[in-house]
């Protein structure tokens, strides 16, 4: 009442100067605070290492040193760009909006609406994945095989698992440790003697299998958890099979592991070959691979299966209540997805030579999964650019960079997209449309947790 | 199908005791939730080929009905027991969801549950192809099964998206269908299971006059062209009382009425449980109607 009161006997001049903002009391210099605030913490960071002597050292060459200005400069630019330029920039983008969208997303609706042009850019891109690494440096030919490539067949195996079934796994790296182990076991490099030995080559199958196994074993049991809990059963799954590794020396090697795992050779049919320590020829093998698992699991996606698969993460009641076996079709996309990890387990155990329990932390499980979100769950164009980019940052950073920074940038590059890009690099059409409902309030993107009102 | 007609006008008002004639029938269910007994004791006879109502007050028990013969809840006590057409007979107490689907209920839910980034076609496609046998190897490896599988699912889907009038619509996304479309795509959806009997669970809600009356014919069309019973949980009572052979009536879990859709109107149970029984409520109905008369009364004066 007395506040009422007080506001009428204000004179007209007093009220107006109630409403008016004092300039330094505006929201855009707030804003400035956080970005000169962004500025010092980007200079901390991609300044000086500390040392144990001096421990002020980082600090003081920090701010005495021109790389706080540089990094100052550049925060305050942007918040200068955003609050005085933002309209035009503004402007600039809706100007160019009804022709084409974002020049990526004119590319994808191209690729997906003109099947010539699909088929031309596979072709090339399948040409350029042979004839471009014969070019590069031997550095470069060793991360394409040790790591991009591996990367590669299991992010395409783990989107079968995230990205269509819906299903959150953060133990999939722990398929590939069996793919390993299986192929040090069958070439007779464990303490335990096989049945018979074998080369490398001829224990792909054997591998695949008993990741399949592995996949329905893993999922027989825990299937029937949903979201959070599954993923926490698969975390455990890692660490079970992280643990076994180290510590069952007389199966496993322990924490030495398997040595001296021969290369892969075919001598079968007339053909004779032997792979050694020149990865190119790891390289096709293992583009043949990754073609040859491509081509089946897009059939997949388009099919019966791959269609349940969406039904399941979308609603798994009404999935059920129509008829689909959601069991049956999880423990499927577990044991499909693991599949892909006994190839790449087989191929890098043998290229490799060596494996031991330290080759499977968790972290590699955590950036399989970080590779399929950021180049999109539920594509495999993205899943393919996800993981390859991912895995390229950091070694082409090496050369820029503090060595033990490397992952700090991709973790900053995580954040930024999963901020501004949520649905990835390349995001397939249906869980971009799953998306865009959800912004508007109908169903849940979300992978991880169970359909909006879960219970009837 | 003719034969299923002339069963259903035969079983109208008839006698309920000739067992091979019913399809669903229950003994005794009984529910609960904790303390709260959701479905108390609840006897069912449904017969092959009619159109049987479950109406009630909320929370009366309708949907938990539902959940209990479609396998999402699992009664403590009673029997649930289904007939198919090719004779025998199945206990649903308890069978998972996609059993009982396979078995031939099919289903639609209250709060629509389609799968709204897919197609309408990919929706009723998923579901008749849980019927239809191609593996994941035979997929991947393009086999001609899995070729015909795929095509058998297409012309499937296409036939009952036309069959409730969606054919216009094959390729739009579910989740932006109008409501009433919606409604339909899910009732097809269903019918792609080959069911024998379909459960609606008020699938009038939210839609406006015109598609009610679409619905109303959609649903006889169900039940005359396909041969398929139905059992219907519906609040517009219009629709049922147009629409349905018979009406069971639930209150708090118990079934207080069953019969013709006139007979029930009649029964002084029925109007207790949608009137109230207490001097207060009767005093608080008697309110409201003389409310609604006054306003009606200076609408019209209003009006002229």
């Amino acid at each position: 009442m007395s506040a009422v009161e007080t506001s009428q006997n204000l004179t007209p001049s007093q009220a107006a100067k109630l409403r008016r903002t004092a300039w330094y009391r505006q929201p855009r210099f707030s804003r400035l605070w956080a970005m000169v605030a962004l500025g010092v913490l980007l200079a901390l960071v991609t300044g000086e290492q500390g040392n144990t002597r001096d421990i002020f050292y980082s600090l003081e060459t920090t701010f005495t040193g021109g790389g706080l200005w540089v990094c100052l400069a550049l925060t305050v630019g942007v918040w200068v760009l955003r609050e005085f330029a933002g309209d035009g920039l503004k402007g600039l983008a809706e100007k160019a909006k009804p022709g084409t969208v974002a020049p990526l997303a004119a590319v994808r609706g191209r690729f997906q609406a003109d099947k010539r042009l699909r088929w031309g850019l596979i072709v090339l891109a399948l040409v350029l994945a042979l004839a471009i690494p014969s070019m590069v440096e031997r550095y470069w030919q060793t991360v394409l095989v040790d790591q991009i490539a591996i990367f590669v067949l299991l992010a395409i195996g783990l989107n079968v698992v995230i990205g269509w079934a819906g299903l959150l796994d953060l133990g999939f790296f722990a398929f590939f440790a069996v793919g390993a182990y299986s192929t040090a076991f069958w070439t007779g490099r464990l303490p335990i003697e096989p049945p018979v030995v074998l080369n490398p080559f001829w224990v792909i199958p054997i591998a695949v299998v008993t990741c399949l196994l592995t996949g329905l074993l893993l999922g027989a049991p825990t299937l029937r958890l949903r979201g959070d809990y599954l993923a926490i059963v698969t975390l455990g799954f890692h660490e079970i099979i992280y643990l076994v590794a180290k510590n069952a020396d007389g199966v496993t090697g322990g924490p030495q592991g398997a040595r001296m795992i021969p290369d892969f050779s075919i001598d079968f049919a007339g053909i004779s070959y032997k792979w050694s320590i020149d990865p190119l020829p790891y390289w096709y093998l293992l583009v043949f691979f990754i073609v040859i698992v491509i081509i089946l699991f897009s059939r997949l996606e388009h099919s019966r299966v791959g269609r349940a698969w969406t039904a399941i993460r979308e609603d798994e009641i009404a999935a059920a209540a129509n008829g689909v076996d959601t069991v049956r079709f999880k423990l499927m996309a577990f044991a499909i997805g693991a599949s892909t990890s006994g190839v790449a387990g087989v191929v890098f155990t043998s290229k490799y030579g060596y494996i031991n329990p330290e080759v499977f932390p968790l972290l590699q499980s955590i950036l399989v999964l970080a590779y399929v979100i950021f180049g999109g769950m539920g594509s495999i164009p993205g899943v393919l650019i996800g993981a390859a980019a991912l895995v390229w940052l950091p070694e082409a950073l090496k050369d820029y960079v503090d060595p033990s920074d490397r992952y700090m940038y991709l973790g900053a590059l995580l954040v930024i997209m999963m901020i501004y890009r949520p649905q990835g690099i390349w995001p397939s059409r249906r869980r971009q449309r799953e998306l865009k409902l959800a912004e508007q309030g109908i169903g849940d993107a979300d992978a991880m947790s169970e359909p909006a009102g879960g219970k009837f | 199908m003719t034969t299923d007609v002339t069963s259903e006008s035969a079983a109208v008002g008839g006698p309920a005791s000739d067992d091979a004639d019913l399809v669903l029938q229950t003994w005794d269910v009984t529910l609960r939730f904790g303390g709260l007994t959701s479905l108390d004791h609840v006897n069912l006879q449904m017969r092959r080929g009619e159109i049987l109502a479950v109406i009630g007050p909320n929370g009366a028990g309708k949907t938990s009905l539902f959940n209990s013969l479609t396998g999402a809840y699992t009664p403590q006590e009673g029997k649930i027991v289904f007939r198919p057409k090719d004779g025998g007979e199945k206990s649903l107490l308890g069978s998972k969801p996609h059993i009982v689907n396979r078995l031939g209920l099919a289903r639609t839910f209250q709060n629509i549950r389609l799968f709204s980034a897919l197609t309408a076609l990919e929706n009723v496609k998923i579901a008749a192809e849980t019927r239809l046998k191609a593996g994941p190897v035979s997929i991947m490896l393009g086999l001609p099964n899995a070729r015909k599988a795929e095509r058998l699912s297409d012309e499937r889907a296409h036939r009952l998206l036309k069959f409730v009038g969606l054919e216009d619509k094959l390729n739009e996304i579910a989740g932006s269908l109008s409501y009433g479309d919606q409604r339909s795509l899910e009732i097809a959806r269903a019918l792609a299971t080959d069911p024998q009997v379909l459960l609606l669970d008020e699938p009038a809600a939210g839609t406006n006059p015109t598609e009610k009356l679409e619905l109303e014919q959609l649903i006889r069309r169900i039940n005359t062209e396909l041969g398929v019973s139905v059992l219907l949980i519906e609040h517009d009572m219009r629709l049922v009382m147009s629409v349905a052979d018979r009406v069971m009536v639930l209150n708090f879990g118990k079934k207080i009425a069953e019969g013709t859709p006139s007979e029930v109107q009649q029964h002084p149970a029925v109007i207790e449980a949608y009137l109230g029984s207490s001097a207060e409520d009767a005093a608080a109905v008697q309110e409201v109607i003389a409310e609604h008369e006054h306003e009606s009364a200076s609408d019209t004066e209003d009006g002229q």
